[in-house]
């Protein structure tokens, strides 16, 4: 091992072992992909070190450019969140892999302290011409049978599982062409759907654009977020609105029981208390707090019967 | 075993380790100026194919543009979104900004030149391996993480779909890309970078009608299908219009950097213009002969400007070259949907990758082998007549095919009822589908067939609709 090969073991092995424990310890199934690849990268960058550069380019590019990466696509594509559960299936099942485990460790140790290794040669001797041709006269030289079994095994897993996953049509599926000719046809809405959002502070998803005599349009809101009950009615930020709108008109605090800011906000709240503070009597900002506060609470409660009101 | 010229052409013994660090930092220096002055081109040339001035106040043209953005995002608050996994959050910028600038150090800007006020002569190319060009496939790969996991890590619906669609994409367009990549590798013998430039030196020559003519040495012309193939693939693989569906801002908003901002989002912006700069390096050095002066200045003075430090100037003006080509397809395609994209990967570009090695290693081993005429001729006969079985089996097949259709169609009658007594019915080929009552569910048991087929599609297209 030469110098520059033992600095390089020492760097990669830590990082290697951490990764390698992280893959047994990670709770989310997306970090422990994470450490596996790690420690895919680590043994590649461990390859170039042994003068196997094409190997070591082979395990970055198929293993963890590909293959864990089509892992991580997987668990991605089950469940962001989605842990391992943690009830046993088949009973007695740790207890044996347990046990297979320790066998398994015993035989390994029990080998490899038994193994005397020759001096190394070197694989640049080996290589002779040169890494890549050595590699590929091997491959298809003296393990070409089994290197072609293998290709069969690959291309017979990916048939099967293209079969397992085949479904069949039991209409023929339509065109581009055919759907927009049926949207025309038989649409209520020709034109691109309405977009959410009626005002510039709350131009969000959950509000549904107002139409021009003032109801909601709920062509602007998705499906899912109507389902889930998760829609913002807009006389809410209506409300929201018209206190700002208040606030401008008579910033002293001087406000009417007739146009009264309701489901005012915390900051409006606080807002109000301080330019009231500043400028006028105490005694006048208390009476308005609580003729808002009453208010406020009569409008919320209207505005919990429109909104029973829609969802029914 | 026959010796293959597999190993680097380019000779790196006189470099210290000074030499190897200053290497070292041009490319990263080189790297920071070119992306500055490629998002500025690029902003100029888009504004002017969309008749409008483009970035112009800030310095002489507007080329600060890019300086003052940066700064900008270095100053910017960096928000962490309270959903995300904020290890990951974080390594994921990260990885994407380191791997996007290791590619560019086996990329050859040129042959040995003299270091000015040394002695040292050194090659104009950081380092190069026997298997450079998978270096540079294998460090893609493992940036192609970054995104896919800044994707993931935001805890956001949006960033997710694009960090899964970009995983999507770039597996696919890398296997078109490495079968493209294959008939170089034959043609040079080699995976080293300086070796493939070394290769491109010429063509050979050809006798026509007397004159003795110099043949193409860029692989672009020798292998064009190739050449082709890659260029599509590079597009899809640094997810650039038209196939930037990962960060296609009419569905995802921003993709997988929707909820980035700040330096975060710098490194992703950074490491995007230098994968494309890396990728149109790796067009240059394997399909248009490298840091080689292009034909009619490669004749003068009996290659003066192939030598020195003259194919740096080259190398770089053709890398600029392909990065307007990709500027030019922003300002031109519209963007293809995402079912369109991926047939268009599976089903033609990889297919056609293959037929296109199948076809070179073929003439390459009539080229290369020991043939004598007679073998030739067999060979071309057994190609002609492998061809020609495929043919007539295909079309044979197919009256095979209509002649069982209107058989069945005589035992089981043209119409079948899809639901029939309420469970799905496959039609047998050769069969039509009847519109028929549907299924028997609730609420819908009045909806013809075709109909709830034709809905369910609609449906996935209009997931934003009421």
């Amino acid at each position: 091992m030469s110098v520059g090969e033992g600095i390089l073991f020492w760097v990669l092995a830590p990082i290697m072992i951490v990764g390698a424990m992280g893959l047994l310890f990670a709770k989310k199934a997306v970090h422990a992909a994470l450490a596996m690849a790690i420690v895919m990268v680590g043994l590649g960058v461990t390859y170039f070190g042994q003068e196997a550069p094409f190997l070591g380019g082979v395990q970055i590019f198929v293993y963890t450019g590909a293959v864990m990466m089509l892992f991580v696509f997987v668990i991605m594509l089950v469940g962001v969140d989605s842990a391992d559960s943690l009830i046993e299936t088949i009973k007695g099942q740790r207890v044996v892999a347990a046990l297979l485990g320790l066998g398994t460790a015993a035989l390994l140790i029990g080998v490899i302290s038994q193994v005397t290794l020759g001096a190394p040669r070197g694989l640049g001797e080996v290589s002779g011409s040169g890494n890549v041709s050595a590699i590929a006269a091997e491959i298809f030289g003296g393990y070409v049978w089994a290197f072609e079994v293998t290709g069969a095994l690959l291309i017979t897993a990916a048939l099967g599982a293209m079969v397992l996953a085949h479904r069949e049509r039991l209409v023929p599926r339509p065109t581009q062409r055919e759907l927009s000719v049926k949207r025309i046809r038989e649409g209520a809405v020709k034109a691109p759907l309405p977009a959410p959002g009626v005002f510039a502070r709350n131009n969000a998803v959950d509000v549904p654009a107002l139409l021009p005599d003032g109801t909601p349009s709920e062509l602007s809101i998705s499906r899912v977020l109507t389902a889930r009950g998760q829609v913002t009615s807009a006389s809410d930020r209506f409300d929201e609105t018209r206190s700002v709108d208040a606030e401008l008109r008579s910033p002293l605090g001087e406000v009417t029981a007739g146009d009264t800011p309701a489901g005012v906000t915390p900051a409006g709240d606080s807002l109000t208390d301080e330019t009231s503070t500043d400028e006028t009597s105490t005694d006048e900002t208390v009476t308005d707090e609580t003729v808002t506060d009453g208010t406020a609470a009569a409008d919320r409660t209207d505005r919990e019967a429109d909104r029973e009101g829609e969802q029914a | 075993m026959r010796h293959l010229a597999e190993n680097p052409a380019a000779d790196f013994s006189q470099d210290t380790i000074w030499v190897v660090l200053g290497k070292a930092l041009f490319v990263f220096v080189f790297l920071l100026v070119a992306t500055i002055l490629a998002i500025w081109g690029e902003r100029r040339i888009v504004a002017r194919m969309q008749s409008r001035p483009g970035p112009n106040r800030t310095g002489p043209f507007g080329l600060f543009q890019s300086v003052a953005d940066g700064v900008k995002l270095l100053l910017k608050e960096d928000i962490i979104p309270k959903a995300s996994d904020r290890i990951v959050f974080f390594g994921a910028p990260v990885v994407s900004a380191i791997t996007c600038f290791l590619a560019f150090t086996v990329i050859p800007f040129g042959p040995a030149a003299k270091i000015p006020f040394t002695n040292i002569t050194t090659p104009l190319q950081m380092t190069d391996l026997p298997v450079a060009v998978l270096f540079v496939l294998a460090v893609a790969a493992v940036g192609v993480y970054g995104i896919v996991l800044g994707g993931w890590s935001s805890g956001s619906t949006y960033p997710l779909l694009g960090g899964l669609r970009s995983s999507a994409q770039v597996i696919s367009y890398e296997i078109a890309m490495g079968l493209a990549l294959i008939s170089v590798f034959l043609y040079a013998g080699s995976m080293s970078t300086s070796s493939i430039v070394a290769a491109q030196a010429s063509g050979g020559r050809a006798t026509l009608f007397g004159t003795t003519v110099d043949l193409p040495s860029w692989y672009a012309l020798q292998l064009p299908v190739a050449f082709v193939i890659y260029c599509i693939a590079m597009v899809g693989e640094t997810n650039r219009a038209p196939f930037d569906l990962p960060e296609a801002e009419g569905e995802l908003v921003g993709g997988f950097h929707t909820e980035y901002s700040g330096a975060k989002f710098m490194m992703f912006f950074l490491a995007e213009y230098i994968n494309l700069l890396t990728v149109s390096g790796i067009a240059t050095t394997l399909f248009l002969g490298g840091w080689r002066a292009p034909w009619p200045l490669s004749a003068i003075g009996d290659g003066v400007l192939n030598t020195g430090w003259w194919p740096m100037l080259w190398f770089i003006l053709k890398v600029f070259c392909f990065f307007f080509v990709f500027v030019w397809l922003r300002g031109t395609l519209p963007r293809l949907r995402y079912d369109q994209f991926m047939r268009f990967g599976w089903k033609f570009l990889i297919p056609a990758g293959l037929v296109w090695i199948m076809a070179v290693s073929f003439i390459r081993a009539l080229r290369t082998q020991q043939v004598t005429d007679g073998q030739r001729y067999l060979l071309l006969a057994g190609l002609v007549v492998v061809l020609g079985i495929a043919f007539t089996g295909y079309l044979l097949q197919g009256r095979a095919e209509e002649q069982a259709d209107e058989a069945r169609r005589l035992v089981y009658g043209p119409e079948l009822d899809p639901f029939e007594g309420g469970y799905p019915v496959p039609p047998m080929p050769g069969q039509t589908v009847r519109r028929s009552a549907g299924p028997v569910l609730a609420g819908r048991a009045t909806v013809p067939a075709r109909d709830v087929e034709a809905e369910a599609t609609s449906d996935d297209e209009e997931v934003h609709g009421g």
